[in-house]
């Protein structure tokens, strides 16, 4: 038994917005799996929610008019993972979100519950920062596009103002054409466990597969949100596919993250990883690519 | 201040049900003390150790981090719902048993009914697969070794029977 | 013959199916819900405590503090028989609440409830004042003069100190030309995680107070509620219905003697006290965080000389098991590697931590790491052959602990070492991974253990078994000794159904203790289950069959000493006719008009032997440097247990081992905040219990030497299994890398301390 001081029930996202406007307090239930969580912690006890599980209009994977991938913000991590539309078009965000918690979890969690809650750690964020996802945002004012850049604000807070719901995450096609990726969740256990680190990495190669066209990174777990290396992109860009640009790409990372030592790992160990995982993730992405290592720089 | 409640109706192991809900129930609470369904454990109470797992429309959820007044319209199966008509135990089950796969038996229901989503597939998982698909239930007496042996030797028996 | 013969689980259907009732199945619902407030400081004192807001949240029924315990009746909690002589009792050094906090977490006050919400809404208002103290943390440090003191009467915080010295360790090490080896080891606190939390309930029947709880050991619970109480012994009934599983930690008094309290204080009324997952962690028991420093002095052909060991055993706040953990890894130090002289010191030390108690393994596991680490590096020092090393120094067959009189009557490390070695493919994979190079590379490592069943001669070992004949010739078996979900009902039946002569079903285990019902026997721990409550079934079970061919001689006319009960029948054993079956015959008894008998045998058997339970093994591993960390390729447990009663479910104990092991190993350690003492990582996602990915398959094998202390050839298997997987993996990382993880587990955190110190990894800014 949770304590809940009154449980709203949108049954569509305008009903939402207008629970929200009606009950300032309240705030949102997608899934569940953090904010119960935090009910029972005393976190957020006694509060008043408004729940968007009921919603289904937000749940499902398309491809909208301009070839964008839309995920509708209550669609789980395993219909996520399942889709055919993730596979053909980001198959490693697929991969990143099947490495979230276990499969109960994976059939509750909502990609848009991972981001809304504003945590470092989540499975889905670094990639969809690697990607230059946008959120789609409705409100009383209307809808808006936010990249998921500017989403983040800080550790537990986004740019989601009052009585709005978050309603889609968007992949834009010129992002996801062209781009290889791999995620490396860095857990102490391979199952049910929250990332010590996250690292996300995407690269399109030129035609002939010799160059570095573009590389873009992401961590989770390297700052208070998650966050992108521009160093190492700028590095490895234009750069030669080989071996010298995967160490010269991974070293360039510690130049923009700043994970901090905390009991769960030290800073000096999340460092490494960091390093370790972007030069791993990094080739992994070139392979896919059809890319081909070579130890030399050309 | 008064208390807030939901007519809900559901499926609940292939019955047509009714209730009254606590909003602040979670479905475990609803399972367990509405329905009496102890097969529905509580360890952990935050979706951790996956003893309070049933399937909801065929798929497997913690219950503790489910609110009951979710389940409206829901068709949910638990563990005592797996009994057939004159109290025959399913082929999951029988190879819990047969296996060795059930100690103090406190996450038997939650890994039982995860074993039961995975066989409705009717599909061959590789061992990986299965193991992955079994993950989210923590087990502390059997080295999980004894539940994949019954999980794979169940899903190949069926599919031995669908030739 | 049902012994010997994997029989399928007599509790197995119900546990399939849902039916099996555990503690919170069967509280009924009017129960008040009892919440514990816990200290949220190390160590002072409670100056006072404002309930006020707290009582007025609707649904509160009562709220009591430390301060309303009247009487002080302090109690030891530890599930050890009870001594009547007073040197040999537990340390009493516990209340049901208590203003003296001494870690955070500690017991202060209780909120009565009708239900959960309004329960934990009251805890979150109760406000308190402290007077802080300075805390320690340090099992060291703890011992230091100056450090903050937890308990008067023992200074430096030293709960206990014990010494063994065999020959003359200062005079042997002057020996000319010896190696000296020497490290430290440590494990840290861990917790067992049994996946049903600790509950229990309370309620009062006239003025009994009636106990339903998740234990292993009903019938100290009974004598420990009653003394925390303060009322006679007699007044106390508690139930034990099945558990989710317990690893030590139900062998302990947990929160039973507060819900007594707390029904007693409303009037009697049912109170149901269910911990959270959070205080399971931080307010039950751990298991004890030990540092070992070990010396040894051996000759260049690896003859040992000398050797040394201090063990430092963290007990946390308050006594529980005390010392006998640690001594019991102390005790096993002369005996796995004898040598002629050996010092040891065993210190027990109090900290403001968490409670440690007993965890299955009971100081072994702790012990196994620091020697057959040690072992290890005393190979890797004299660059001998680990396998080798091991058989040329480990106790031999015929070794007699004149303590224990344990004797080793098999050859079963051989034994144990050469089936390992042949399922896991030891030689070929020792050969191939030697001195390799490159980021990822594989190992294979070896550890043994020593391991002994029950608790005598240090304690009381008696078991007490009842058996009620049904008219239809079953019957009933009762035993004290518990079943935790280790199979021990299923064993017990096989063991019956052998001795007195009926198939399998007609053999109707009572699996619930109740203690104004079940014979006197003190539950499960030591793994001594099958091995005592063995000597009773058998003692009694041959008085049962005599007491029905008494009655079988007054109906047939045929001397007893030609009856027999085979398979349910009574058969003439001169010429094998069946005469009558033993449910007729069990019928005619109890309704005779001429001779009615209610055939029932009763008796105690008190055991005064103890077995070797020895072991070993084998993990494979391949270590990704860069990435610090190692995953367990395969993993291999060998174990001389004795004839095994049920060997499937002799394997599925192994397996259970052998997965705590792997998580004591590599993965599993409680944290405490520096600043304040608080358990930083007290749920299930933090605390890094393995999951099914973590786990290789796991490969249990056995040799079966009878013991022949034991009235069924067994002996203990339910902790071993636990005793040396973390070591093998340990020295199998070693294999890999030429670096040893002293500090047990082998997480990524502390690989990658090591393998910087090592230099295997170079971080370049």
């Amino acid at each position: 038994m949770y304590d809940i001081k009154a449980l709203y029930e949108a049954e569509s996202t305008q009903d939402a917005i207008r629970l929200l406007q009606e009950h300032p307090q309240a705030q949102i239930i997608a899934g569940g799996s953090d904010v119960l969580v935090q009910i029972r912690e005393g976190r957020r006890a006694g509060v008043e929610l408004v729940s968007i599980y009921g919603i289904d209009d937000l749940r499902g994977v398309c491809l909208d008019e301009t070839g964008a991938v839309r995920i509708g913000s209550l669609t789980s991590f395993s219909h996520i993972a399942a889709s055919p539309i993730i596979q053909e078009k980001i198959p490693v965000l697929g991969e990143a979100v099947s490495l979230v918690g276990g499969p109960q979890i994976r059939n509750i969690g909502t990609i848009g519950g991972n981001t809304c809650n504003g945590v470092t750690s989540a499975d889905s964020a670094s990639t969809l920062m690697a990607w230059d996802a946008v959120v789609e945002i409705e409100g009383p004012e209307g809808t808006r596009r936010v990249p998921i850049r500017e989403f983040y604000i800080n550790a537990g807070v986004v740019d989601l103002r009052p009585a709005e719901v978050q309603t889609a995450i968007i992949i834009p096609k010129e992002s996801y054409e062209g781009y290889f990726g791999n995620y490396i969740k860095y857990a102490m256990r391979e199952a049910m466990d929250i990332a010590t680190l996250g690292c996300s990495v995407n690269v399109a190669l030129s035609p002939d597969k010799k160059e570095i066209r573009d590389a873009r990174i992401a961590f989770g777990v390297a700052g208070p949100v998650p966050m992108r290396a521009p160093s190492a992109e700028k590095a490895a860009k234009g750069r030669p596919v080989s071996a010298e640009t995967a160490e010269i790409f991974s070293r360039a990372v510690l130049e923009d993250i700043r994970p901090r030592d905390s009991w769960r790992a030290a800073k000096a160990f999340r460092e490494h990883i960091a390093v370790e995982t972007a030069k791993r993730a990094f080739e992994k992405s070139i392979l896919l690519g059809g890319g081909v290592i070579s130890e030399q720089a050309v | 201040m008064s208390r807030q409640y939901k007519q809900i109706c559901c499926t609940i192991n292939g019955k047509k049900r009714e209730a009254m809900v606590d909003v602040r129930a979670s479905l475990t609470d609803l399972l367990r003390n509405d329905f009496r369904l102890t097969s529905v454990k509580k360890g952990c109470e935050v979706g951790e150790c996956g003893a309070c797992n049933v399937l909801i429309n065929g798929e497997c959820f913690n219950s503790c981090i489910y609110l009951a007044v979710w389940a409206d319209g829901k068709d949910i199966l638990t563990l005592e719902g797996l009994e057939g008509p004159n109290g025959e135990i399913s082929d999951i089950q029988q190879a819990f048993i047969d296996e060795a796969a059930v100690q103090c038996g406190f996450c038997t229901p939650g890994a039982i009914m995860s074993a039961v989503e995975i066989l409705n597939e009717e599909r061959e998982l590789s061992d990986e697969e299965i193991r992955i698909r079994m993950s989210g239930h923590l087990c502390r007496c059997t080295g999980y070794e004894n539940i994949f042996r019954a999980v794979k030797k169940t899903m190949l028996k069926r599919l031995e029977a669908k030739k | 013959m049902y012994a010997g013969q994997s029989v399928k689980r007599v509790d197995a259907l119900d546990k399939v199916t849902g039916r099996t009732r555990y503690t919170d199945d069967l509280c009924d619902r009017r129960a008040y819900i009892a919440r514990v407030l816990h200290s949220t400081i190390a160590n002072g004192k409670v100056l006072r405590i404002d309930t006020a807001e707290a009582e007025k949240v609707p649904g509160v029924v009562k709220i009591l503090t430390c301060f309303d315990l009247t009487e002080k009746h302090y109690f030891a909690t530890a599930g050890h028989p009870w001594s009547t002589d007073p040197s040999h009792q537990d340390v009493a050094d516990r209340l049901i609440l208590t203003d003296r906090v001494r870690f955070y977490g500690d017991d202060i006050a209780a909120v009565v409830a009708e239900d959960e919400v309004a329960a934990a809404q009251a805890l979150r208002l109760i406000k308190v004042e402290y007077e802080e103290y300075p805390f320690v943390l340090d099992v060291q440090k703890a011992m230091e003069d100056g450090a903050p003191l937890l308990h008067e009467n023992y200074p430096n915080n030293i709960l206990k100190h014990t010494q063994i010295r065999n020959g003359d360790y200062e005079k042997a090490i002057q020996e000319p030309g010896l190696i000296k080896v020497e490290g430290w080891y440590e494990t840290p606190p861990v917790q067992h995680c049994h996946i049903e939390n600790f509950i229990c309930y309370a309620e009062m029947e006239g003025n009994r107070i009636n106990v339903v709880s998740s234990t292993q050991i009903p019938h100290i619970v009974r004598r420990v509620v009653a003394q925390a109480l303060g009322i006679e012994w007699g007044r106390v009934r508690v139930v034990k219905p099945y558990i989710g599983g317990g690893f030590g930690n139900k062998q302990d008094v947990l929160y039973e003697p507060l819900c007594a309290w707390l029904s007693m204080q409303t009037g009697g009324h049912l109170v149901k006290l269910d911990m959270t997952r959070e205080e399971t962690f931080a307010c039950s028991r751990t298991r004890h965080s030990i540092r070992n420093h070990i010396v040894s002095w051996l000759r260049p052909d690896g003859t040992f000389v000398a050797r040394k060991l201090e063990a430092f055993s963290d007990q946390g706040a308050y006594s529980s098991h005390g010392h006998s953990i640690c001594a019991k890894g102390a005790g096993a130090f002369p005996q796995l590697y004898p040598c002629p002289n050996v010092e040891v010191d065993a210190y027990t030390v109090y900290t403001n931590k968490p409670v440690a108690g007993a965890m299955r393994g009971y100081g072994i596991p702790q012990a196994m790491w620091a020697v057959e680490s040690h072992t290890e590096d005393i190979v890797t020092a004299l660059g001998m052959d680990p396998l080798e090393f091991r058989r040329k120094n480990l106790m031999p067959v015929g070794y007699v602990d004149g303590f224990s009189k344990n004797e080793m009557y098999a050859d079963s490390f051989n034994q144990c070492l050469d089936k390992a070695m042949a399922a896991i493919d030891y030689e070929r994979k020792f050969k191939e991974y030697q001195n390799q190079t490159g980021d990822v590379r594989k190992g294979i490592g070896i550890a043994v253990f020593w391991y002994n069943t029950a608790v005598w001669p240090i304690s009381l070992e008696s078991s007490s078994c009842r058996m009620v004949l049904n008219q239809d010739g079953s019957f009933q078996l009762q035993v004290a000794e518990t079943e935790i979900g280790q199979g021990a009902d299923t064993a017990f039946a096989q063991m019956a159904a052998d001795v007195v002569g009926v198939p399998l079903e007609k053999v109707h285990v009572v699996s619930c203790q109740d203690t104004d019902v079940t014979p006197f026997g003190t539950g499960a721990y030591a793994s001594r289950q099958t091995y005592v409550a063995g000597f009773s079934i058998r003692q009694t079970g041959l008085l049962l069959k005599e007491r029905i061919l008494d009655y079988a001689h007054e109906l047939t006319r045929m001397p007893v000493f030609n009856l027999d009960i085979v398979d349910g029948n009574i058969v003439r054993t001169t010429d094998g006719r069946v005469l009558m079956s033993l449910a007729d015959l069990a019928e005619e008894a109890l309704y005779s008009l001429s001779d009615s008998r209610h055939i029932t045998a009763e008796s105690t058997y008190q055991i005064k032997s103890n077995a070797y339970s020895f072991g070993c093994t084998i993990a494979e591993v391949e270590v990704d440097i860069p990435m610090c960390r190692a995953k367990l390729l395969n993993v291999v447990n060998c174990h001389d247990a004795g004839k095994l009663i049920n060997p499937s479910l002799a394997e599925a104990q192994v397996h259970g081992g052998m997965s705590m092991g792997i998580g004591f190993g590599m993965s599993e350690k409680m944290m405490f905040d520096p600043k304040t003492g608080r358990m930083l990582n007290n749920n299930l996602l933090d605390y890094k219990l393995s999951t099914f990915l973590d786990h290789p398959r796991l490969q249990a094998e056995f040799v079966q030497n009878p013991e022949p202390t034991s009235a069924f050839g067994t002996k203990a298997l339910g902790e071993p299994p636990a005793c040396s997987v973390a070591p093998a993996i340990r020295n199998a990382i070693l294999h890999a890398t030429g670096v040893g993880i002293n500090e047990a587990p082998a997480n990524p955190h502390n690989l990658f301390r090591a393998f910087t110190e090592a230099g295997l990894i170079h971080d370049e800014r």
